[in-house]
């Protein structure tokens, strides 16, 4: 597997960094790797990949309604062309997590539509506009969760 | 005399699409941009989980109305990673030549709408009159000018057969000699070199801080091309230059997405020629395995992003997607910022946001003939309605009636 080289060298040393990450970080083929992590360490994983091993740039941030929880998966790249998808989970009874724009700009958009989509706070999320639903929406109603409808939105 | 705030949008003639901009003035010189989305979400994301992978290849095609393709062969991507699918390699050669001809028509479009834009409107009739030589080129391979539907999971739907390769490759010369012809307008032709450049400058600090993507990314001297960094389809097989320049305005930018046009053909070439035999397309299952995967395209104006959730039933758990113009959009202000009022409808064109015009009417070469014939949006619904008669015994001619009387048809 020396095509792997590459990213089994970054699965090493995320591993050396944080041994709690263990089975969770896999390389999944050349050019991806993909990691769960829970929420305490979030962050600091996060901030670790993008300050210390060049993942630069957010592409989008992929939110899930699973059930019992919630789950954003951040999707990183970096100048080499590897994507590390970083996915966290966030409980229902406080869908609360912290924004990421403090460590990496660029990403605002995403954490907007975690708003909107999935009703989860984003703690330290700059005021804005909303994205991307409208104004006039009605509380409560998050598009994206697995037990909404369109006829919800009926009186 | 104070700040004065104009808001552009959603509705204006100078956007193509609704957004809205509230531009902060201090004299001619914008101080602060505020922009807000959303006006065109139509809830993909959640329509795609109530539908099959079938039915969800002709809902992501219309995710866009100019990079169908790009939408289609990254959604089909994800979902054969999962599948464990290994398509053809005629077919990833097919989804090549489409996608770079895909790239040639979206390009020559920008040209021609960033030419109106600043007043030079020869320039707008020029490109657009060129653009339809790849326009018909793409008509006759896939019978569509627009929404190709050339994918289909595992594959693709249609084969290039020797005529129309050969085809490809005469519309190839003359497109590059018009492409030589802009590109010599866009380094000589001093209006355009001084109106285009400094305006909507931005530093490749600001390019890599922000995530821009595609051609607006590489006018700023990143070098980031999905095709070269995460090859997919048959690009790993091509030769080409990824285009980066250093003028970091608007001109680069023009700059950028001429001499691609270059590189592009360079690949269209190469992909002719080497295409191999085989088949287009193999057999994909129904029910797709538990699994996620993330695929990448350079879409014309940059990266799209799809992530894809399987479930093991014939219905995806989740479809994630991200445009490009997402990505551009969050450097439109710190574009704007400093530059005047004047320049904001070039400035907001020069990221080539993407919107769609499909309505047209059709111009049919009637073989038999030889005459040409017009078919016109009443022929075309005339046709439909006898269509669901015959093969669904549905008879919606007094609904039409009914509708014609309104007048809403």
């Amino acid at each position: 597997m020396t095509e792997l080289s590459r990213e089994n060298n970054i699965k090493d040393q995320l591993l050396v960094k944080f041994k709690f990450l263990g089975d969770k970080i896999v390389v999944k083929r050349d050019r991806r790797i993909s990691a769960d992590v829970d929420l305490l360490n979030f962050r600091e994983v996060f901030s670790y990949l993008v300050n210390d091993m060049g993942f630069l740039r957010i592409c989008m941030i992929t939110g899930f309604d699973e059930g019992e929880n919630f789950a954003a998966k951040y999707h990183l790249t970096d100048d080499k062309g590897i994507v590390f998808d970083l996915k966290t989970y966030i409980p229902k009874t406080n869908p609360v997590i912290k924004t990421v724009s403090d460590i990496i700009s660029g990403g605002l958009l995403y954490e907007r539509e975690l708003v909107d989509m999935f009703g989860i706070k984003v703690e330290g999320l700059p005021e804005g506009e909303r994205y991307p639903l409208p104004d006039g929406w009605p509380e409560g109603q998050y598009p994206l969760r697995k037990d909404w409808n369109k006829d919800m939105l009926k009186d | 005399m104070g700040t004065v705030k104009i808001p552009i949008g959603p509705q204006h003639p100078a956007l193509k699409e609704p957004e809205s901009f509230l531009i902060s003035l201090n004299g001619e010189k914008i101080t602060d941009v505020g922009m807000r989305l959303g006006y065109n979400h139509r809830g993909i994301e959640k329509a795609a989980e109530g539908r099959t992978y079938i039915q969800n290849m002709p809902l992501l095609e219309r995710v866009c109305g100019i990079c169908s393709h790009s939408h289609s062969t990254a959604f089909s991507q994800a979902v054969e990673e999962i599948a464990g699918v290994e398509i053809p390699k005629r077919a990833k050669y097919i989804r090549t030549i489409i996608g770079e001809l895909e790239r040639v028509h979206s390009h020559l479009l920008w040209l021609g709408v960033a030419g109106h834009e600043v007043g030079f409107d020869t320039l707008l009739m020029y490109s657009w009159r060129d653009r339809e030589v790849v326009m018909d080129l793409l008509a006759e391979i896939t019978g569509n000018r627009v929404q190709y539907a050339m994918n289909a999971l595992g594959g693709v739907r249609r084969d290039i057969d020797k005529e129309k390769q050969e085809h490809i490759l005469k519309a190839v010369d003359v497109l590059e000699e018009r492409t030589k012809y802009y590109i010599n307008i866009a380094t000589k032709e001093t209006t355009l070199i001084k109106r285009l450049s400094g305006v909507g400058s931005i530093s490749k600090e600001d390019v890599i801080k922000l995530g821009t993507v595609g051609p607006t990314g590489r006018a700023s001297g990143v070098t980031r091309d999905i095709r070269k960094d995460d090859p997919y389809a048959a690009y790993a097989d091509m030769e080409f230059n990824v285009i980066t320049d250093t003028h970091c305005d608007v001109y680069g930018r023009a700059v950028v997405r001429l001499l691609e046009l270059m590189e592009t053909y360079k690949i269209l070439r190469q992909a002719v020629k080497n295409i191999p035999d085989g088949d287009v397309s193999v057999r994909f299952p129904r029910r797709v395995p538990a699994g996620e995967a993330t695929s990448r395209y350079e879409a014309p104006r940059g990266e799209d992003v799809h992530y894809v959730k399987a479930n093991g039933t014939d219905k995806p758990e989740r479809v994630k997607l991200r445009a490009p113009t997402m990505a551009n959009l969050q450097s439109v202000a710190k574009m704007l910022e400093n530059n005047n009022l004047a320049d904001v409808p070039i400035t907001i064109a020069a990221i080539d946001p993407c919107f769609s015009c499909t309505d047209r009417m059709i111009k049919i070469d009637n073989v038999s003939s030889g005459k040409l014939e017009m078919i016109t949006w009443g022929d075309l619904r005339n046709q439909s309605i006898d269509f669901y008669k015959r093969e669904h015994g549905l008879d919606f001619a007094e609904l039409n009636k009914k509708y014609r009387e309104r007048g809403t048809l």
